[in-house]
């Protein structure tokens, strides 16, 4: 101890950083994990991205012109999972690396060196899933939901898979431990629960999902493992088996993780329309109730996905009534979200613009969400592409708009620069055009009869798929615009003042633009008149 | 944001929509479901428009109020932000209006599900089995069974540069060589499962889905009310022809149905004298190169060198030029991407492009299996 005292009072200058590449391998400061998660994410993004676009082009028309159908069902299967577990779940945990600790007064994340490990495991694991496009039998081409028996045809990439989602969860798990070690342990003086940032509330809660989801996945795939390796049988049913098990595990887990998704974007949003509306979020209490009730209600209602497989009338019931219930405190945070526009005094700029999105577009999903809750009409929906369109309404303009409007929102808090809002709105609009272009004529053909995950299609879907496919090409570049204002703003701009928003309130817009290294070495003192922003 | 610029998005907006809608005028935009020819598929479609034009009124309500507010309280028109936070009368409003707007609409789908569920005093049952990539269909009262899989023309025009323009096939990949018949104005009991991995039968125009599991055997039924031709696909990915797996349902009355299951009953007893004879090696190339287009082309190929990393070449395959009996082996149970042809193909069929296989390209063996083999080693 006095060797760490002695030790300390050698650094009185806070912003002491390590540098070189070691500032990055072995950091343990919650800000550049942060960047580096944020990074991780964008990469992944582009990844995920790419694989989307030769889904588009090989569906622009019929016929097969590009990939085998093989290669196709490859590009479906990584393109998901490289899009959840590497795009938008790591881009969550950045952002609430970067936020929490700055908006609860802490000087950084409780457990720094696990921090670093569950930002580094997330490359390994996806360099064993990449990894697999280069093996015999090549890459998952299963469906991200890694249905048996199908899965268990993958040649030597099935046991990289399997590792692959270990690591993930892994990683996932440790982060969700940090942040809720770091909230319930670390919130300044005066900082009660109850005056919590609503970014913060929805990590919170989404970490609780995590913890209790991911294992649930990883038991699953480790039973697919010794399916497949040790002569176990828990899925075939030539063993005594249950193919319909494994779905009934999985979406165990999967249900709780659209939560742990979108939870974190519904946060986001909830910090930047207050901003500016320059108005108070409306029913801070039951904003914070509403989300805690979606995520219990989430583990009640994993059958939907799956109705169609063969289920007692009463399980049908059940769950298509328990789907209906999520709909309420849904449209409780929607019509919240709404009242807290209401009469504000409201100015448009990105962040805004993209949370409007996220505002809109979500709902629009949640509309389809209800319809497909609905048992008897879900066995036309399901497996069409208007399940298609639905969960991309949910991900891309609900939950990856939520994600981008909070990094131009906080942008100029982490760089000291604001960004170029001509380009930042150039991003919203072509954004947004073009994912209405990509995604609204999906609801039209699933409904006509299309089913998801076809690489060739009957003639008479052509014409949607055609501009279906411009919407997507056009959205794909869209992105680029991101990466230009993202590097134009590190690179320099105007200086960004510390409250950076006219409207903007909460501990971190208390700190400098950029923030020093250690955000809060003094905690700071909340009382009622600086909490709810 | 200036008003001009706006203005300008605005009209963006429109023009992509006007674009939009005017396309949909044109037949080659389809955009609903369609009723269907079954009871059940008109309670299924009476319910999704109730619920859609439930959802577009809520829809068009909160995006009214939402559009209202961002139009009229915007800081650049001199609003001044009010500063309340709650309401606790407005929060219990908008909690109760959705719970009852709710159980408005479980209760016509509660009914809609009790009546879809009720598979009993059916007249007859027709058994659907899913493959890796075609569909069996057993009609359990008269011991008719065959498969059925996608059409010869389809199936060329699809493999990749084909050279074959789909548009000149009608009903593109909606073409089966063996489409199921079943009669009019008969309650149809319509079980599902599967041999290998998970299938779901979907024909719309039925009115439902239903996954073909294997280990399960699902209970659905059907009750077609008029004549004509429907067309469906498989809907649970099953592997790479996952595409490429339709179905064909040909409801005819129920007299063209009583002549069409005598006929299918002859075909079956003359099909099964095939294995029991010695065939000549000409009769086996031949069948073998139809077998061969129609089972392993996609995969292996046309040339016998497969796909790289994925499909292993016969052309020179150990196995292939190897001994007769791993190799019927293999083919009979498939392994990993390979799928087991046991009960896909008759011992005629296997014999044949094994045969076909084992004397093309420049493979060595130059042998012919005969059915017999084949049968023996099941």
């Amino acid at each position: 101890m006095s060797y760490a005292a002695v030790h300390e009072d050698d650094h009185h200058d806070h912003d002491h950083k390590p540098t070189g590449i070691g500032r990055w391998l072995f950091s343990t400061n919650h800000k550049d994990i942060g960047t580096m998660y944020l990074v991780f994410s964008l990469i992944m993004f582009f990844i995920g991205g790419a694989m989307a676009m030769v889904i588009r082009a090989e569906l622009f028309q019929p016929g097969l012109q590009f990939v085998d159908p093989q290669f196709f069902n490859s590009m479906t299967t990584v393109h998901a999972l490289v899009m959840i577990f590497g795009a938008v779940m790591p881009a969550g945990v950045g952002l609430a690396n970067w936020m929490i600790p700055m908006m609860i007064g802490a000087p950084d994340m409780a457990m720094p060196r696990m921090n670093n490990m569950s930002f580094w495991i997330l490359p390994f694991a996806f360099t064993l899933l990449l990894a697999t496009f280069f093996m015999q039998g090549g890459a998952p081409a299963g469906g991200w939901t890694m249905y048996p028996p199908l899965v268990l045809q993958l040649g030597d990439g099935f046991p990289f898979l399997i590792f692959a989602v270990h690591f993930l969860g892994i990683s996932s798990i440790m982060g969700a431990i940090n942040i809720i070690a770091t909230v319930f342990n670390m919130r300044a003086p005066g900082m009660t629960f109850m005056r919590l940032p609503l970014f913060v509330w929805t990590w919170i809660i989404t970490a609780f999902l995590l913890i209790a989801a991911m294992p649930v996945l990883a038991g699953a795939v480790t039973m697919l493992l010794t399916d497949k390796f040790f002569g176990t049988a828990f899925f075939d049913a030539a063993g005594g088996g249950d193919p319909v098990l494994f779905q009934h595990v999985f979406w165990f887990f999967g249900h709780p993780e659209v939560y742990i998704l979108v939870l974190p974007s519904f946060g986001i949003i909830s910090q930047i329309i207050p901003t500016f509306a320059r108005k108070p979020l409306f029913g801070y209490a039951s904003m914070v109730y509403a989300t805690a009730s979606i995520a219990f209600l989430s583990f009640f209602v994993w059958a939907h996905h799956m109705f169609t497989v063969g289920m007692p009338l009463a399980g049908e019931l059940f769950f298509m009534y328990a789907t209906m219930a999520i709909a309420v405190p849904t449209g409780v945070k929607v019509f919240n979200w709404t009242a807290t526009m209401w009469k504000g005094s409201m100015t448009f700029e990105t962040p805004m613009l993209f949370a409007i999105g996220v505002l809109f577009m979500f709902t629009l999903g949640g509309f389809s969400g209800l319809m497909m809750g609905i048992t008897p009409v879900d066995f036309q929906y399901h497996d069409t592409y208007f399940i298609v369109a639905h969960f991309h309404y949910v991900l891309v303009p609900g939950i990856v708009f939520g994600i981008i409007s909070g990094v131009y929102y906080w942008m100029p808090k982490w760089t000291g620069h604001m960004y170029d809002e001509k380009l930042g709105k150039l991003h919203f609009w072509t954004s947004t055009i073009s994912v209405n272009v990509l995604f609204f004529p999906m609801h039209f053909i699933g409904l006509a009869g299309m089913p998801r995950r076809i690489p060739d299609y009957s003639t008479q879907f052509t014409d949607w798929n055609m501009i279906i496919s411009i919407g997507g090409f056009a959205f794909g570049l869209s992105q680029l615009i991101l990466v230009w204002v993202v590097i134009k703003c590190i690179r320099g701009g105007e200086k960004a003042t510390d409250q950076v928003w006219e409207g903007a309130h909460g501990l971190e817009f208390t700190l400098s633009s950029p923030p020093p290294f250690h955000s809060f070495t003094t905690p700071p003192e909340v009382t009622d008149a600086t909490a709810h922003s | 944001m200036s008003v001009d610029k706006l203005k300008q998005t605005v009209l963006g907006l429109v023009a992509v929509s006007l674009f939009l809608v005017s396309g949909a005028v044109l037949a080659e935009y389809p955009l609903n479901l369609t009723e269907g020819v079954t009871p059940t598929s008109h309670k299924v479609y009476e319910l999704h428009m109730i619920i859609l034009y439930i959802v577009t009124v809520i829809g068009i309500a909160v995006f009214g109020v939402m559009a209202w507010s961002i139009f009229h309280h915007r800081k650049s028109k001199g609003a001044v932000a009010a500063q309340f936070h709650h309401s606790t009368t407005a929060e219990i409003t908008w909690t109760i209006i959705p719970i009852l707007i709710l159980v408005g609409m479980a209760i016509p789908a509660t009914k809609t599900l009790v009546f879809m569920e009720k598979t009993g005093d059916a007249e007859m049952t027709l058994k659907v089995t899913g493959y890796q990539w075609k569909w069996k269909y057993d009609y359990l009262d008269e011991g008719i069974s065959f498969f059925s899989a996608l059409s010869e023309e389809d199936n060329k025009a699809r493999q990749r540069n084909s050279g074959i323009d789909p548009f000149t096939i009608e009903n593109y990949l909606k073409n089966v060589d063996n489409p199921v018949v079943l009669p009019v104005d008969t309650k149809i009991r319509i079980l599902t499962t599967a041999a290998d991995v998970i299938h779901a039968w979907w024909v719309p125009a039925l009115g439902w889905k239903r996954d073909a599991v294997p280990g399960y055997i699902n209970d659905n039924w059907t009750y077609i009310d008029e004549p004509g031709i429907y067309r469906g696909k498989c809907t649970e990915l099953c592997g790479k022809d996952h595409g490429f797996m339709p179905i064909v349902v040909h409801a005819v009355s129920k007299e063209e149905y009583a002549v069409w299951v005598e006929e299918q009953k002859a075909i079956q007893l003359a099909a099964a004298d095939g294995a029991n004879r010695e065939w000549s090696k000409e009769e086996l190339l031949e069948k073998g190169k139809s077998v061969y287009a129609a089972n392993c082309v996609s995969c292996h190929q046309a040339n016998g060198n497969g796909v790289e990393g994925l499909f292993p070449a016969l052309n020179g395959s150990a196995i292939v030029n190897g001994s007769a009996a791993e190799m019927i082996d293999l083919i009979l149970n498939g392994k990993n991407l390979m799928p087991a042809f046991k009960e896909q193909l008759n011992d005629a069929d296997l014999a044949a492009v094994m045969t076909h296989e084992r004397n093309s390209w420049d493979n060595t063996a130059k042998d012919a299996i005969q059915p017999a083999d084949v049968k023996a080693a099941r």
